[in-house]
């Protein structure tokens, strides 16, 4: 641990160096990391502030609480509820921070450790006075930190909305552990595998598990399910309603955990080694990898199998409560005659799956951008160079990507709705009929997730130093239009700004097939410029 | 076709960095030519304009008679490069980006492979990341020199391989040059140049300060020598184009510039000679002349 006994280095512990590195972590995010803690410790509060104002008397957050909000489909989504407060509306509304707070953290992790250690800049710094565990730490230390602000800015907002301080505190806990436990998985991955990429999607798919797992417990009643899950634990603190701090701790003890086992893997292996082993791979290429094309799939397929694969599974626990979703106003009078007036029992499981479609159609324009954004990585890792000093065209080999960027989002939908519609169909016992529908459901968000991809490939043609960052950013901004847009009673043209706002409802309407046309169309001259402003520019230089 | 390539008055310009300012450069058909010059003095900038990366702002360059810009990918089919820093797939094997880029170049001559993965001792079968530099490196080595094409751009291609890799890379230019390929080797490893280069060009800030073959080069030098006289050496001081002369009793030492050598060994003949040794310039003095002080004019000489 020490410098040998007498040696020049006297002192120095696993940690040293710690706060130099976590200060070279905060000066490489100075940018990001206020952003996002800011953005997502701004959002309860919105919501707090919005309820009490659409929902000022007990008796109309009691309609609310029992119609919408406790309705099961929502409940499956976003969490339980914990009472008819304004406090507790706010924080099932929010429930969805805990995942995306630890999906950040996660990533943030994964960046500034085995993303480092993958492009030998880790080896440069380990080189110099640094205890083993001074990376990991520096990397960990800053995202539980930021966490923990995030925590603190949600509790101030909350209570500067004049919700009670222990429930508001409890609230902003439970998204800062969250964050915490998730930042000690990508931790852990970050150990276990050799790649930055094979790391964020073992550590994505422990945080999708644990998403699935509480869904599924909190649609059909079945709490044991959602006790498993550490996105279960946060959101059973009952905020506002007679709080509860062991969940707080069952988190904490977790991260401990978690975080301990990857420090102990830290100093087990080699530096740029994983835990898993390397195994060897052919000598000869395969006939398959014969040209762009080939090559593309390759760099492709991984990912894309990801995506459908997590689709998949989401949509059929999505389907398999939506039966859950329409049946529970047994015994509820009110609930039973508005669903009444929506149209029945179906028409309700219907809007819930209409509703969660959208969702993952922000998923499948996640899957397309990180696709087309593949691109720029190729380019900025000098790999696209060797390929375009070949034979191979710049459009041919923008045209190699692109394909997986348009098709792996359309199939992930087309996948998530067929077993949507499958598991759905199942409990109802109607699979010919609710598979075809709820499949056409889905691919009907193809178009406006072809905007995004368009605009993405626009930006690598144009502006390819900022195509990463205004990506993501444009797919931020169709989340939060989308989720606050109705609570915020925003005008509609800033609406309609996000693509997903013209994606007509198949379920249960008559098909408008105009707005498709004409997102599809945007996105056809999107990718046009795209690929024209890129024929036209340089290659990075190293 | 006795030009590969045929650069003239070549502009890049990045923001307020002028990388190629005017370059000059002429590599004929066949030979192997030598691509010199300090770290930022635009070599990698020049090459990528040549392979259609980069479009030049102002200036003419042709490449097989084509145009970089505009007729790159039937151009690329007839060429194979090699980078300074060989970046790999990292979930490709070494093999696998071998034979890819061989397709994409339109044929991989098997037979020539298979020489060239032992020759350079590549286990072929490893993943992209489990490489080190030198074997990256390598990957692009075999890649391109078992490519069935007229030209081979090589940028600093054999940095991080080591003496015996790099005896082996000299061997097998040597085959591509006698095969009738031509080969543009940028280069800071002098004994390389030597070995392999028919002719070189040395570039400084963007532009070529000299071009020729190595013994032009070194006629512009001086040769040293180092005498033992039979008499007091009288006379040297005073023969122009001699600098440097020290004189230790009988013992002298000189540099002479190499056209008026035969006036100074006629002085010391003369004199009457015990023991001679006289030393040919060395490159390294020829580029650190080059590439020492970046102030100084380009192309100034005394």
């Amino acid at each position: 641990m020490t410098g040998p006994a007498g040696g020049p280095n006297r002192r120095g512990g696993p940690l040293t160096g710690t706060l130099h590195l976590a200060r070279l972590v905060l000066r490489r995010d100075r940018v990001l990391l206020p952003i996002w803690v800011l953005l997502i410790a701004v959002l309860p509060a919105f919501y707090a502030a919005t309820y009490a104002e659409l929902y000022p008397t007990a008796a109309q957050r009691a309609e609310y609480a029992l119609t919408t909000a406790g309705n099961p489909s929502i409940v499956a989504l976003l969490g339980p509820l914990h009472g008819d407060s304004v406090g507790a509306l706010t924080a099932q509304r929010a429930g969805l921070l805990h995942l995306i707070v630890g999906l950040i953290s996660l990533l943030v992790v994964v960046r500034h450790t085995r993303t480092e250690e993958e492009a030998g800049r880790r080896e440069l710094l380990g080189a110099t006075v640094l205890g083993r565990y001074a990376g990991l730490a520096a990397a960990l230390l800053v995202t539980c930190a930021a966490d923990l602000l995030l925590g603190l800015l949600v509790t101030g907002g909350l209570v500067a909305a004049d919700q009670p301080a222990a429930g508001s505190l409890a609230f902003g806990l439970s998204v800062a552990l969250a964050g915490i436990v998730f930042a000690a998985v990508g931790a852990l991955a970050a150990q276990l595998t050799e790649s930055a990429a094979g790391a964020r999607g073992l550590g994505l798919s422990m945080l999708g598990a644990a998403y699935l797992l509480r869904l599924a417990g909190d649609a059909g009643d079945r709490e044991w399910l959602s006790r498993l899950s550490p996105l279960g634990w946060a959101q059973r603190t009952h905020p506002y309603a007679g709080e509860r701090w062991w969940p707080l701790a069952l988190l904490a003890g977790l991260a401990a955990l978690v975080g301990a086992a990857a420090f102990r893997l830290s100093v087990r292996r080699d530096l740029g080694a994983g835990v898993l082993p390397q195994r060897l791979g052919p000598p000869t290429a395969g006939p398959a990898l014969a040209g762009p094309w080939g090559l593309a799939w390759r760099l492709h397929r991984g990912s894309l199998l990801g995506w459908t694969v997590c689709a998949a599974a989401l949509g059929a626990v999505l389907g398999g409560a939506a039966d859950a979703a329409g049946n529970a106003v047994h015994g509820n009078e009110t609930l039973a005659r508005v669903i009444e007036r929506l149209g029945g029992s179906s028409a309700l499981a219907e809007a819930y799956l209409g509703a969660a479609l959208s969702i993952v159609a922000l998923a499948a324009a996640g899957c397309g951008i990180q696709a087309a954004l593949r691109m720029r990585a190729e380019e900025t890792a000098q790999r696209a160079e060797p390929v375009l000093a070949t034979g191979v065209g710049r459009s041919r080999w923008l045209l190699s990507h692109l394909v997986f960027a348009l098709l792996g989002p359309a199939v992930m939908l087309a996948v998530t709705g067929a077993a949507t519609g499958l598991s759905y169909g199942l409990s109802v016992s109607d699979v010919a009929g609710r598979a075809p529908r709820l499949t056409g459901a889905a691919l009907a968000h193809v178009p406006a997730v072809w905007v995004l991809v368009g605009l993405t490939v626009l930006l690598f043609g144009l502006l390819p130093r900022l195509s990463v960052g205004g990506a993501w950013a444009a797919l931020a901004a169709c989340l939060l239009l989308g989720q606050l847009g109705s609570v915020l009673e925003l005008s509609q043209w800033l609406l309609d700004l996000s693509p997903f706002t013209h994606t007509p409802q198949l379920l249960g309407a008559t098909v408008d097939p105009l707005p498709l046309l004409a997102l599809t169309a945007t996105s056809a001259a999107l990718l046009a410029l795209g690929l024209a402003t890129f024929r036209r520019r340089d290659l990075p230089t190293p | 076709m006795d030009t590969a390539i045929e650069v003239t008055g070549l502009v890049k310009t990045f923001g307020r960095t002028r990388a190629l300012d005017g370059l000059e450069l002429t590599v004929r058909a066949g030979e192997v030519h030598g691509f010199l010059g300090p770290n930022g003095a635009g070599k990698s900038t020049a090459i990528r304009v040549l392979l259609g990366l980069l479009r030049a702002d102002a200036g003419a360059a042709r490449l097989l008679g084509g145009d970089p810009w505009r007729d790159a990918v039937a151009l690329h089919r007839r060429l194979a490069y090699v980078p300074g820093d060989v970046t790999l797939w990292p979930n490709l094997t070494g093999g696998e980006v071998i034979d890819l880029l061989g397709r994409l170049r339109g044929g991989i001559d098997q037979r020539r492979r298979d020489e060239l993965l032992t020759a350079f001792e590549l286990d072929p079968r490893k993943k992209g990341r489990a490489y080190s530099k030198g074997n990256r490196q390598k990957v692009g080595l075999v890649a391109a020199l078992a490519a069935d094409v007229e030209l081979l751009i090589l940028d600093e291609p054999t940095s991080g391989l080591d003496p015996l890799m790099e005896g082996v890379f000299q061997h097998w230019v040597g085959r591509a040059r006698a095969e009738g390929r031509t080969v543009l080797l940028s280069s800071h490893i002098l004994g390389e140049v030597e070995a392999l280069c028919d002719r070189v060009t040395i570039i400084r800030n963007g532009r070529a300060v000299e071009t020729g073959t190595l013994a032009e080069l070194r006629h512009l030098q001086r040769t040293s020598v180092d005498a033992e006289l039979a008499g007091p050496p009288h006379g040297l001081a005073e023969l122009p184009g001699v600098h440097n002369l020290r004189i230790d009793g009988d013992r002298v030492r000189f540099d002479v510039d190499t056209p008026v050598l035969d006036a100074a060994l006629g002085r010391l003949t003369e004199i009457g000679v015990r023991s001679l040794v006289s030393r040919p310039p060395t490159l390294e003095e020829l580029f650190r002349r080059h590439y020492e002080s970046a102030a100084a004019p380009a192309g100034a000489t005394r």
